[in-house]
């Protein structure tokens, strides 16, 4: 099962290191990381995305709340939350392409935020399996480049994640 | 008044009121054995021993045995580079047996860190996945506090080793000392007291058991629980099991203590632990060496209690059906309570019944070994070293046959005797371990039982013994081989004996000797007895390695392979 792990983290040097390091111990899987600092600048939030069985997944966030840096752990996808990615795709938009690949934009509501006599630079937010729509709706050769962030998650509603 | 860091440190460690420090002095932390000279000078009624060892690993091994001994806090002081990665085998072995150290390393100066710059290493990346927690100190100002909350970590929740690293430079700088009274961590506040529903839910199950079993570990010693378990155990009249790290913490020569479960445990132990119907973990992880096969383990229905201050130790590997996280000590004495106000008896009928089985098993004499008068039986050393100290030593050990001998037949019915690494599976612990609980007891005697190529693992360490005249009595069980290394060999490799065999041994005793120390080698079994009573009479006051010669053929009994069931026990040679 895909589980979206949310953490609340000190800010301090190796806090990351020592998040990544409790999964390659122990063997679990990170299917991406995420994490920035947040509006208390003492603290980061991270977004793990993660496969396992409950078994695993209890162990996981068992571990994570062992760590001393560790403030909070939350599984968000426990219950309703949104989750998020950004990618920005480089493309060959030369000819005929530069419209098709301008009318595609629009229509996955992505943006145009580069643009050369020969390529763009698409911007697009969205769930993965929406990025991998666009991605898949584009000839594989035009695709330049592609780079995306790991996955960001929030709970919907009141729910909050605090320290 | 401002002090430098390196006087931060050293008052520091005054506050906390540490008597010992165990370390090897080196350039990165020159100000702080500096500091510490002048200090103790000044202010010899406050004194902080400083224990020069002869190697860092036996640094840490021996404030870890200090540790063990006392239940206080173990210091270890270190340079940088080759100092602390010397120590990461100490750190290991401490980590894995939740032992609570403050490792003080040094480390280059702050301008130079990242340059490669000579005897530099990233201590805290080096050693992040064997500790509680690491800290590198970067502000002069940081230093108490940080030091202060190493020691916090270190002895309260799980406890465990926590590493602080310390730039020269900052050991240099001046700062306010203000050392906390107290520290707050938002992101570390271990659970203390139990869940109420949780254990009102134990205490009934536990009545309401027709076969019930007890097993507890490390933890109950480590939690300072024993008088709590005792009551419980003598309440309740059940079978008890307790790991090999648990010993001592309830009597081991108490007719309910069925000896040790698990891979050279007991036949009774194995056979009550996977029979029971109801079973109270206290302090215990179902570790692999004590369930074995895990599936196997879980054929049996029962409904299993687990009491833990580790959340994430808790269905680890076993899945529980009631968990009780928090202080072993705190929720034992709640559990009591809620006994009491149930005021019910357990199931008379039931138990006789079940006490019987287990007297059955234990009829097997699962113990029982083949005496000989002219080759000595290992086993056969242990019980007199039980006799002559009438079971009152602290008793450390390596890792190998012989830790499981000493396991087996010294009887230990006080926690905190028996020191053996039983985590990670250090050989070479013994002898600092000894060091630690000599220093912390020096009038209690302390025997370290040893083998061949343990002892060789950190044998340097007969020079502090001699330089800090330390009686500790060594006991080599010396049978030529990698015992354990040959007794799996023959067993599951067909007698391929691939490196097991210690060729060129030195004279043990001459070697003792050569370091001021009383050194005898013992080859007749009727030799045993009187030199292990020389050692304890006539040589109270020395440091005394007894060689002993035993047989080399001997295994140890009773095993379950690795992998196996617990039921599926090998109970001796006869049955190959």
């Amino acid at each position: 099962m895909r589980h979206v792990i949310a953490l609340l983290v000190e800010n301090e040097s190796g806090a990351l290191s020592r998040i990544a390091g409790l999964f390659s111990a122990r063997g679990y899987n990170i299917e991406s990381l995420t994490v920035a600092p947040t509006e208390d600048e003492s603290l980061s939030r991270m977004t793990i995305v993660t496969t396992g069985s409950d078994d695993v997944i209890e162990q996981i966030t068992k571990q994570l709340n062992k760590l001393i840096d560790t403030v909070k752990v939350v599984d968000l996808s426990e219950s309703a939350h949104i989750e998020r990615e950004l990618m920005m795709v480089k493309v060959r938009a030369v000819g005929s392409d530069r419209e098709e690949l301008k009318r595609l934009a629009d229509i996955f509501r992505a943006r145009i935020i580069d643009v050369t006599d020969t390529t763009y630079v698409i911007e697009l937010t969205g769930n993965q399996q929406k990025l991998n729509a666009f991605l898949a709706a584009i000839s594989p050769s035009l695709i330049l480049e592609t780079v995306r962030s790991g996955v960001c998650g929030i709970a919907r509603g009141e729910r909050m994640l605090k320290a | 008044m401002q002090l430098t860091g390196a006087e931060i440190v050293i008052r520091s460690l005054q506050e906390e009121g540490v008597r010992f420090v165990f370390g090897y002095p080196g350039g990165a932390v020159l100000h702080i054995y500096d500091a510490l000279f002048q200090i103790n000078q000044a202010e010899p009624e406050r004194e902080i021993r400083h224990v020069l060892v002869r190697h860092e690993q036996a640094a840490v091994h021996a404030a870890d045995g200090y540790a063990r001994a006392t239940g206080e806090v173990g210091v270890a002081l270190v340079t940088s580079g080759p100092g602390a990665t010397n120590a990461v085998t100490g750190i290991a072995t401490a980590y894995m047996d939740s032992i609570p150290v403050v490792i003080l390393s040094g480390q280059v100066p702050t301008p130079v860190i990242g340059e490669d710059a000579f005897q530099e290493v990233d201590t805290v990346g080096i050693t992040r996945p064997c500790v509680k927690h690491n800290f590198l100190v970067k502000d002069v100002n940081q230093l108490a506090e940080t030091i202060k909350k190493a020691f916090h970590i270190a002895r309260t929740g799980r406890p465990g080793p926590v590493l602080v690293d310390i730039p020269k430079d900052i050991t240099a700088q001046l700062a306010e000392f203000h050392y906390p009274k107290t520290v707050a961590m938002r992101s570390y506040n271990p659970v203390v007291k139990g869940h109420p529903g949780q254990i009102r839910k134990a205490a009934h199950a536990l009545l309401a058991a027709k076969r019930p079993m007890i097993y507890t570990g490390g933890g109950v010693v480590l939690g300072n629980a024993a008088p709590e378990l005792r009551a419980l155990v003598k309440k309740l009249g059940y079978p008890i099991t307790q790991t090999l790290m648990g010993l001592g913490a309830f009597p081991g020569s108490d007719k309910q203590f069925l000896g040790m479960p698990g891979m050279h445990g007991t036949y009774e132990a194995n056979m009550a632990l996977h029979h029971c119907d109801v079973l109270l973990a206290v302090g215990a992880r179902f570790d692999d060496r004590v369930v074995g096969n895990v599936p196997h383990f879980l054929q049996e229905p029962r409904t299993i209690i687990h009491i833990d201050v580790d959340p994430s130790s808790i269905s680890k590997r076993v899945p529980v059906d009631i968990p009780i996280v928090g202080d072993v000590k705190v929720v034992l004495s709640d559990l009591l309570a809620a006994l009491e106000a149930l005021d019910r008896r357990p199931d008379e009928a039931a138990l006789t019944a079940w006490w019987q089985q287990i007297e059955a098993w234990r009829a097997r004499n699962c113990l029982a070994y083949t005496p000989s008068d002219t080759v000595i039986k290992p086993q056969f050393v242990i019980e007199k070293l039980w006799e002559v100290t009438k079971g009152e030593a602290i008793v450390t050990s390596d890792v190998g046959q012989h830790q499981m001998w000493a396991a087996q037949y010294y009887r230990f019915d006080e926690p905190r005797r028996w020191l053996n690494s039983g985590g990670l599976g250090t050989m070479g612990v013994g002898l600092p371990y000894a060091m630690g609980a000599k220093l912390a007891f020096p009038e209690m005697p302390v025997v370290c039982v040893t083998g061949e190529a343990s002892i060789q693992m950190c044998i340097q360490e007969l020079s502090t013994c001699k330089q800090f005249r330390l009686p500790i009595k060594i006991v080599n069980l010396n049978n030529r081989y990698l015992g354990m290394v040959r007794q799996w060999q023959e067993l599951f490799y067909s007698g391929r004996y691939s490196e097991s065999y210690m060729d060129s041994l030195p004279d043990f005793a001459a070697l003792a000797r050569s370091y001021g120390h009383v050194g005898i080698r013992v080859d007749r079994p009727e030799a045993v007895a009187p030199a292990l009573e020389a050692a304890f009479t006539t040589h109270k006051d020395e440091l005394v390695f007894l060689d002993i010669q035993v047989d080399p053929r001997e295994n140890v009994y009773p095993m379950i392979q690795g992998g196996k069931g617990l039921t599926e026990m090998i109970l001796g040679s006869e049955e190959l």
